[in-house]
């Protein structure tokens, strides 16, 4: 076992008097790793957390740049961060939450030619990206590379979670197949969303990621669970493995991953506006 | 007939039911933002017109949530 310092032995005392974490849990957490995709409004929240708990490496994926409106919910960047790639401010932050940790930043797009080979180095994945076709690609990378994963969504006062073990449990896309049509997909200055809606479904995908690692408690596998915010209603919809699944079920029709076209909302509502000016 | 919706018993007065008259009577605004379940198996959107609902069937929509790192 390893030696915890006096100052470990402090910083995560907390941690350390649960029984189902321990110090044993605790050594999980400090040589384990967790790869953020996304560093907004779900990103945020969970990166904070997880390095304040010790995870010993976390990665973290974003290609943007901190926008003033970011700030209402994406609660790692500052104001003085704006215009800084959000990577950075993201790693900043959690560094002096917690000194020690390694982080590793990524600032570029997901796409199938580079997913895999990232998210290889990780035990587990939290998807807090924007985009539906996103989405899919990291669910079906993970099942491909079997390392679980934690899927996030939000939406005006709503918010959807569940955590995906490759080959045990159901998948995103066992649920809900392939990405919505891109005009059917409200873009985020049409449907906003309550800040703290991401603080509340960022948190508890950290929170699946601790338990994964140290083996407290029970997944929210083969489960959807939703919440409104404006009645704070939660509910838990059983999901079962879907043997017709086109990534996890028995006759696999993907097998191999491909680049859908991009349908952000950014590109959505740019594409409107009819230029294409990276934001 | 009785079925149940999201987790609450509703009485739809239908002989018979379709995923997709279901999805009209229950005034589901953008239907392609939903994955409809019913009784733990996913409904592909191609059988929306000939799936049928029963009595005491549990159907759930699942909503397509993205959000996260939206600027």
């Amino acid at each position: 076992m390893r030696d915890f310092s006096t100052e470990e032995l402090d910083r995560y005392s907390r941690h350390i008097l649960l029984s189902d974490v321990g110090v044993e849990g605790q050594e999980k957490l400090l040589s384990a790793r967790v790869l953020i995709i996304g560093a907004g409004g779900l990103g945020c929240p969970a990166a904070l957390y997880l390095a304040a708990a010790g995870v010993g490496k976390i990665g973290i994926v974003d290609n943007d740049v901190v926008e003033i409106s970011n700030l209402q919910r994406q609660i790692a960047h500052f104001t003085y961060d704006i215009g800084r790639s959000k990577v950075e401010s993201a790693r900043d932050k959690m560094l002096q939450i917690n000194p020690g940790l390694n982080i590793e930043t990524y600032q570029l797009f997901l796409q199938a030619a580079n997913i895999r080979e990232i998210i290889r180095d990780y035990d587990f994945v939290i998807d807090g990206t924007d985009n539906f076709p996103t989405k899919f690609l990291v669910n079906d990378a993970c099942v491909m590379e079997n390392i679980p994963l934690s899927h996030g969504g939000i939406l005006r006062f709503d918010g959807q979670t569940m955590t995906i073990v490759p080959g045990e449990s159901s998948c995103y896309r066992c649920s809900f197949r392939s990405p919505p049509p891109p005009d059917a997909v409200p873009t985020c200055s049409q449907a906003g969303v309550l800040g703290a809606i991401a603080g509340m479904l960022g948190t508890i995908q950290a929170a699946e990621a601790l338990k994964f690692i140290t083996g407290a408690g029970s997944l929210l596998t083969n489960t959807l669970l939703t919440f409104n915010a404006k009645t704070m209603a939660f509910r838990k919809i059983n999901l079962k493995k879907q043997d017709d699944c086109p990534v996890c079920g028995s006759k696999p029709t993907i097998t191999e991953l491909t680049d859908a076209e991009q349908t952000t909302c950014d590109l959505k509502q740019l594409k409107k506006d009819g230029n294409y000016v990276a934001e | 007939m009785r079925i149940i919706i999201n987790g609450e018993a509703e009485e739809i007065n239908e002989a018979e039911l379709t995923v997709s008259r279901l999805l009209n009577i229950k005034n589901i605004e953008s239907p392609d933002m939903v994955s409809v379940q019913v009784n733990d198996t996913i409904v592909d959107r191609a059988d929306y017109d000939h799936k049928q609902i029963s009595q005491d069937d549990e159907v759930e929509f699942l909503y397509f949530m993205g959000g996260g790192a939206c600027s």
